[in-house]
């Protein structure tokens, strides 16, 4: 019978560094899953949203191809966003 | 709810009434005082509004009141700081400023945690709180969750610092760096936080964004891993309920490595990965561009979270600790350099492609030199945790140096740039009042740091070497005073970087007066037509 202090040394050294390193590799591997680029280059452009001092009402489209109407609908009567939009279509 | 509320207060100032009468020891007392005038002035506060309507908060925009409660206080513990902390600096340069009638209150022992607890908590805590609250609520695209818990929140935590602060100076501390409030502060500093938890995580389940972007990772990392490390590092009895001194529940070395498991993840939590929620929204948000790579952000992130909770055992080479636990300390401190300086190239080519504003935006260079003390100092970091050199930089001034260079570098530079961002967009003006100050600031605090980093490096290996320098016979050449006497010149360098520092935060503060107290009008300038 060990006692607690060892029990706890070996199992620290053996399973439980084995399953946070693989727990680490795991999430550092996930970061680089195909179809990634997309979504990270979308959550990169978040701090350029939703920067009015209103709440966007509407459920902004998330999602990289859909484009990016920030809750406000582009409604203000001196929206130079909607010019552009009209420009793109 | 409101009679609750009324019940409550008066049950709490009447508990605190006896409280400061059965008081065992001064700081308990005055504490209790304070406590018990708080929950009174609440009390009436609540009787006079008992039949108002309940107020409708806005539900449709953000909450931003106690973000400019905090970017305010910020600045005022910001300066209360900076300033006991270049008191105290010459105070050891000259010890006559210890003065005999504030003996025991004001002298260099209760002063120095009063500067640590300030810069750290007070400034840095009100800066991390009103930037956290600031960048979920744009990255969430909703409003802070709990309604008026932000406000508890924000003074909540006011409350902390002041008990904290008078606490020091009263005597009554459990002699742990960094955690040195006894443990009603302490409880009272957990209800806050959990709040706090609350407000961001509430605010995090709500949101309109899919993804939670990489900044409110980093802060929501902070909020948990600050409360689990002040949990465990403040367990302890206290002796009577009605007295402010308690006993630890781990002894001897246990208790040195629960400390600086602490001590030193406060510094990789509290200052490393909350701050770093600040540059990877406010970085990319000035420079106009997103984050340079969003991949290395995640791979910072984790890299960042696995390594540094074990780099604590580094504080303690040389000591009771066994040996394998220190050598892990400095293992996982060198592996550390690579994501931190991950993290730095990050930020810093955020701005490939606008290099340009480094010269031109006042703003951007002061980001551009925090991220440059930030990686300054997680390479000195990890080569002073390698044992050798450990050997001759623990105990000296070269310790000191090296996180001033990351406190006052990277983690007050970064405030102030957040600050000058913040500002303008809180109170609806255009830009800061003076942009010519803004750079003044940046000077004075650049040439400050270097200052006092370049002095603490010659002290601090100055004093190693002559600690262990020995003549043939084996036998200690220099006593311990005559290395204080060889550090006087350097001192006083070290003092005059903190009046620079200081400067600096005078001159911000000016800057911050004058753009809230702006009028809304410009003037208009008539000329008067000639005859």
């Amino acid at each position: 019978m060990q006692d607690t202090y060892s029990l706890l040394r070996e199992f620290a050294d053996s399973w439980a560094l084995l399953a946070l390193t693989l727990i680490f590799l795991g999430v550092i591997g996930w970061a680089f899953r195909p179809g990634s680029r997309p979504l990270h280059d979308d959550a990169a452009m978040t701090p350029f949203r939703n920067d009015a001092a209103t709440v966007p009402v509407a459920r902004a489209p998330s999602g990289p191809a859909a484009p990016r109407i920030a809750g406000c609908a582009n409604a203000c009567p001196d929206c130079t966003c909607a010019k552009t939009l009209e420009a793109l279509k | 709810m409101q009679y609750f509320r009324l019940t409550a207060y008066a049950l709490v100032a009447i508990f605190a009434a006896v409280a400061a009468d059965w008081g065992r020891d001064l700081a308990y007392s005055v504490h209790a005082v304070l406590i018990m005038l708080i929950a009174g002035g609440l009390f009436l506060w609540e009787l006079r509004s008992v039949d108002d309507p309940p107020p409708l908060a806005d539900q449709g925009s953000y909450m931003d009141g106690p973000i400019r409660a905090g970017v305010i206080a910020t600045a005022f513990w910001g300066l209360a700081g900076f300033l006991v902390g270049t008191f105290i600096a010459f105070q050891l340069a000259f010890p006559v400023l210890n003065f005999d009638w504030s003996e025991g209150y004001a002298n260099f022992g209760r002063l120095r945690p009063l500067h640590t607890s300030a810069v750290i908590f007070a400034f840095g805590g009100n800066a991390l709180i009103a930037t956290s609250f600031y960048v979920v609520q744009r990255t969430s695209a909703a409003r802070l969750w709990g309604g008026n818990t932000a406000w508890f929140v924000f003074w909540g935590y006011q409350l902390f610092i002041v008990l904290a602060a008078t606490g020091y100076l009263l005597g009554s501390t459990q002699s742990k760096e960094y955690a040195e409030p006894e443990w009603y502060v302490d409880i009272w500093l957990t209800i806050v936080w959990v709040a706090y938890l609350a407000v961001f995580l509430g605010t995090i389940i709500k949101r309109r964004e899919r993804h939670i972007y990489v900044a409110n990772w980093f802060f929501l990392a902070f909020i948990v891993t600050v409360a689990m490390l002040h949990v465990v590092n403040n367990l302890s009895i206290p002796v009577s309920i009605w007295g402010s001194k308690s006993v630890q529940v781990f002894a001897g070395v246990q208790d040195a490595m629960v400390q600086w498991w602490y001590g030193h993840n406060a510094v990789g939590f509290f200052l490393t990965a909350g701050f770093l929620g600040m540059m990877y929204y406010f970085v990319p948000k000035q420079a106009g561009r997103p984050i340079y790579s969003y991949k290395l952000s995640i791979i910072h992130f984790w890299a960042l979270i696995f390594l540094y909770i074990w780099a604590g055992p580094h504080h303690l080479h040389y000591t009771a600790l066994p040996d394998w636990a220190s050598t892990l300390g400095m293992v996982f401190s060198i592996i550390l350099w690579m994501p931190s300086w991950g993290g730095m190239i990050n930020g810093l080519m955020t701005l490939e492609g606008a290099w340009d504003k480094i010269r031109t935006d006042p703003i951007i260079r002061m980001f551009v030199a925090s991220l440059a003390f930030y990686g300054m100092s997680t390479f000195e970091g990890p080569m002073m945790s390698i044992r050798a050199v450990n050997s001759l930089s623990h105990y000296t001034d070269w310790t000191i140096g090296h996180v001033h260079s990351g406190a006052l570098g990277w983690n007050g530079l970064i405030t102030f740039a957040c600050i000058y961002f913040l500002t303008p967009k809180l109170w609806g003006r255009k830009q800061m009042h003076s942009m010519a100050a803004i750079n003044l600031h940046f000077w004075l605090a650049t040439i400050g740091i270097v200052f006092y980093a370049a002095s603490m490096w010659v002290t601090g290996i100055m004093e190693g070497l002559m600690w262990r320098e020995v003549d043939a016979n084996g036998f200690l050449v220099n006593s311990f005073a005559d290395t204080v006497a060889a550090k006087f010149p350097m001192y006083l360098v070290r003092g005059l970087g903190g009046v620079l520092y200081l400067t600096g935060a005078l001159v911000m503060v000016w800057n911050m007066w004058m753009t809230i107290r702006q009028p809304q009008a410009t003037p208009v300038t008539t000329t008067v037509p000639a005859e």
